[in-house]
């Protein structure tokens, strides 16, 4: 226990890697619902139309506006796999207990846990639409079942990334300043 | 007033390299110098320009939690939506799951994270330490990855900009609220500072 806050102490998160890889396998298979499935139906007087993430980059892309189709496509395409990617390679390298390039993991993690975040731009943007364009008659949009299955990867990729250890990358590293330990 | 172990001596938060403190000079950054990550800061008037932040950043939640974000004019129609209007709109087709998301992301994170500061800091001002110091501390903590302002703020002008094709669209005030909310709330999270924190509580009776 800590003797200023009360908090417990452990000299490692526990159960890291176990809990980080339980939470990458769950966020991958929910990865191909999210982009198999809509995010967003619109329905007016000339049809029904559903789109998907990947659906929604090229309709962005064809209709002109080319850079919002790459912010959208960098948001819920690049990030989310990047992010899923590089905590399956920082995983297992931590399992393995790898010594290579400690520096550029450590920096990998941090800008890991800085991007992931901006995945939920997509779902906002449904909520939004959601809210906005129901004229009746005229056109309504709602958010599809894919939005459920992307919202829920956002999570556990957060998720995974805070059960992360940091300090498991270093520990199979020689400490400069051992002899200051204990 | 307890005298800590060994004074001189921190673990870096990422790495665990132990080494030894030094003092800083006003804002001036520690780092690790194994892996680079921050240590620890010295913010000036961190307490004062924290507590600042915070109440105003408090009075922008609640205008732009208040007022309309977006209105769309179509053919003699009219609609505007609030952010709580997102939720109830995801929540009446049946999207609950996603309508919670955006309600904790963006309304209820935030909420926390400015009224744990504002119990902190205000008692603190005034020469007080407020009970529960360290459940506070770490709920700031915790909050902090799940707030959401900035990417919703994003999501509001990609919608507009989608928007702008298909009718006219009005901006509200509450738009202009969170993006001064936004740089708000990276002003007092980039002024916060737990260890200052932690050393007034010590001082104090």
């Amino acid at each position: 226990m800590c003797r200023r806050c009360g908090a417990r102490l452990h000299p490692r998160k526990p159960g890291s890697v176990a809990r980080t890889s339980a939470l990458l396998i769950s966020a991958y298979l929910l990865y191909i619902p999210a982009n198999v499935l809509p995010v967003m139906e619109t329905g007016s007087l000339f049809g029904a139309q559903t789109d998907t993430i990947m659906s929604g980059v090229v309709f962005l892309f064809v209709t002109g506006s080319w850079p919002l189709a790459a912010l959208i496509f960098f948001a819920s395409v690049v990030v989310p796999l990047a992010k899923l990617s590089a905590l399956t390679v920082l995983t297992v390298s931590v399992q393995r207990r790898a010594t290579w390039a400690p520096g550029w993991r450590a920096r990998l993690f941090r800008i890991v846990t800085f991007i992931g975040r901006w995945s939920m731009v997509d779902i906002f943007v449904a909520a939004i639409l959601a809210a906005l364009v129901q004229f009746q008659t005229l056109a309504t949009i709602r958010a599809g079942p894919g939005a459920i299955a992307f919202g829920a990867v956002v999570v556990l990729t957060m998720f995974a990334a805070e059960t992360f250890d940091p300090r498991l990358i270093w520990d199979p590293i020689e400490d400069p300043i051992e002899e200051g330990r204990g | 007033m307890k005298k800590p172990l060994r004074p001189s001596l921190i673990a870096c938060r990422e790495c665990d390299l132990l080494q030894r403190a030094v003092v800083l000079t006003e804002g001036g950054t520690a780092c690790c110098p194994r892996c680079d990550a921050v240590l620890y800061r010295k913010i000036p008037d961190s307490l004062d320009r924290t507590l600042a932040y915070a109440l105003a950043a408090a009075v922008l939640f609640v205008i732009a939690n208040t007022f309309p974000i977006l209105g769309l004019d179509s053919q003699g129609n009219h609609t505007s939506t609030t952010v709580f209007g997102t939720v109830r709109a995801l929540h009446a087709t049946g999207m609950s799951a996603v309508a919670a998301l955006v309600f904790v992301t963006t309304i209820l994170i935030p909420a926390i994270d400015l009224a744990a500061l504002l119990y902190l800091l205000v008692p603190l001002r005034l020469g007080r330490v407020p009970p529960g110091v360290p459940a506070m501390l770490r709920l700031v903590q915790a909050a902090k990855p799940w707030g959401m302002v900035e990417v919703f703020l994003l999501g509001m002008l990609v919608s507009l900009v989608k928007l702008a094709h298909l009718a006219s669209v009005h901006t509200g005030v509450a738009l202009w609220s969170f993006a001064a909310l936004m740089l708000l709330l990276a002003a007092t999270a980039a002024s916060f500072d737990a260890q200052g924190i932690w050393a007034r509580v010590r001082v104090l009776p």
